[in-house]
């Protein structure tokens, strides 16, 4: 309406009128770029289904998304059961994860002498397939929910101590001889600007870490567990039921994706000085 | 000698068995005196500063800075270097203020005095022409403004000493000499006194009272030359022949030094 008032009224440059398209064009790309998740989720599963269909795949080996949908509606009550616990399991190592290697990281990262002795036990505690410990953790503490914690906790803390670390070992030469100069603290210079200089670093590593914590209760749950949608995966697998394994897969890809996008949305709250220049 | 900083043959290494990084140094300069240090790049300049401000103890010799010996940190000292290292996630002015979070007495009377405190930041971001600019954030402004708000930091505290290592080294030459206009107004204002770290020689001449020049590694001092060019010194000053006298000789003299021995 106000375009058209505005041009009745004046004769518009005619500068005015070419960048119209442009911006609608921008427009239009913008909005592609909001849908292209959903569509490249939504041409998987139809590329998927019509896989499964053109070749004829019994469902014993691959079912349909189709399928897989069904029995998510199916087992609804079952899969939300499990669903909660594994969300509960995940979520419990993921915290003890960010105490865990923000500390260890803390450390780490302002000391070289302690940088240089936790380093190879670190590097090769990570090594480690924990798959081999989750045998351990029953030992020790039996099947249940501890052994899930556990190990989507010591899969998860890695990236967080490094990046921790590495965000207050990269401090400029320059700044920290600004502050020393001034009479600063090691503790001032940790406060003043390690700790807010490392906050991105460990944003980005809770990302990888919380799909991390995923893999690690799954894992544990499919192993020693009772409860949980690895459980459940495991005890459908043995039942040929090929739908409900499925269908947990994408429970567990559906929390993950959630998951994700909280810590990413903390992100950007939280550090937006970082993300400066990309809207 | 009764200089305020007095180097007294001071050698420096880094390490045991290492090359002398700084061979027999030895320098003096008054209260108030406007010093530039210029020399080949790796020449220990930056040795120099580390030095004086007791970031760096000296292999040999003393270092006496306002009567005291330098043993550690000298917080009546503010430092700029080329990377204007303002902090992304505080405002300018939060910036200009992080000395005082950190210096006494001003830590513990911050809280308290907030408000003034924060007026004196305001004021001498306007003397370097950055009013208006206090709660952008450093990546909002040039890389000039970055400079301005860096020399602000370095002097809020009001320190005696400014050390100033290659602060305009990155920034486009038109941008540079205003910055020079700018750094002798507050030096003039102020009057503390100033060690400049440059390898620019027209910058050493605008701005210094003295130059030293100094040899390739390991660093000594070849020469102290005196400027007696009047102040305040304008773009105009820059043009007679009296200071493109002087960054000749001074072009000469480097150019000596890069030749020797190799």
């Amino acid at each position: 309406m106000a375009e058209e008032s505005i041009t009745r009224d004046a004769p518009a440059p005619p500068a005015r009128r070419d960048d119209r398209p442009l911006v609608k064009r921008m427009a239009t790309h913008r909005r592609t770029q909001k849908a292209a998740p959903y569509l490249s989720t939504i041409g998987l599963f139809v590329l998927w289904e019509g896989i499964v269909r053109l070749f004829d795949v019994p469902t014993y080996i691959l079912p349909t998304p189709s399928e897989s949908f069904v029995a998510v509606w199916e087992y609804r009550d079952a899969i939300w059961m499990h669903a909660a616990q594994t969300l509960y399991t995940t979520l419990a190592g993921f915290a003890i994860a960010v105490v865990f290697g923000v500390l260890l990281g803390a450390l780490v990262g302002s000391s070289r002498a302690i940088y240089d002795a936790v380093n190879p036990l670190l590097i090769g505690f990570n090594s480690i397939p924990k798959v081999a410990v989750v045998p351990i953790l029953v030992m020790w503490f039996g099947i249940g929910s501890v052994p899930a914690i556990l190990t989507a906790f010591l899969i998860s803390f890695f990236p967080i101590v490094v990046n921790v670390a590495t965000g207050l070992a990269t401090l400029e030469p320059e700044l920290r001889d600004v502050l020393r100069s001034l009479g600063a603290t090691r503790r001032d210079i940790l406060v003043k600007v390690g700790f807010p200089r490392a906050l991105p670093y460990f944003f980005a590593s809770l990302k990888v870490a919380i799909t991390l914590a995923f893999v690690g209760s799954v894992l544990a749950e499919t192993v020693a567990s009772n409860l949980g949608v690895g459980y459940l995966m495991m005890s459908a697998s043995s039942k040929f039921n090929m739908p409900l394994v499925f269908a947990g897969l994408m429970v567990i890809a559906a929390m993950g994706i959630a998951m994700y996008e909280v810590c990413n949305r903390i992100e950007r709250r939280s550090t937006k000085w970082a993300h400066r220049g990309d809207q | 000698m009764s200089g305020f900083i007095e180097l007294d043959r001071v050698r420096l290494r880094y390490q045991e068995g290492d090359e002398l990084a700084l061979e027999q140094t030895s320098l003096e300069v008054a209260e108030g005196e406007f010093v530039a240090v210029v020399g080949p790049s790796g020449c220990g300049k930056s040795s120099l500063m580390k030095l004086v401000t007791g970031l760096l103890p000296p292999s040999e010799g003393n270092i006496t800075v306002a009567g005291q010996d330098v043993s550690g940190p000298i917080s009546i000292v503010g430092m700029a270097f080329q990377a204007s290292t303002l902090l992304p996630w505080r405002t300018t002015l939060q910036n200009v203020m992080l000395p005082l979070e950190i210096v006494q007495p001003h830590r513990s009377q911050l809280r308290r005095h907030r408000a003034a405190y924060e007026e004196k930041a305001r004021a001498l971001l306007a003397e370097v022409g950055l009013s208006g600019f206090e709660d952008k954030y450093p990546w909002e402004l040039s890389g000039g403004m970055q400079q301005r708000a860096n020399l602000c930091r370095a002097l809020i505290h009001e320190p005696k000493l400014l050390m100033l290592d290659e602060p305009f080294g990155a920034l486009d030459a038109f941008t540079r000499e205003e910055l020079w206009d700018t750094l002798q107004a507050l030096w003039m204002q102020h009057g503390f006194t100033v060690i400049l770290v440059t390898h620019d020689l027209r910058e050493a001449v605008y701005l210094a009272d003295t130059v030293y020049v100094m040899s390739k590694r390991p660093g000594r001092i070849l020469e102290r030359r005196h400027n007696p060019l009047p102040r305040p010194r304008t773009q105009e000053t820059s043009f007679t022949s009296q200071f493109v006298d002087l960054v000749h000789e001074l072009r000469d003299k480097i150019k000596d030094v890069r030749a020797a021995d190799g």
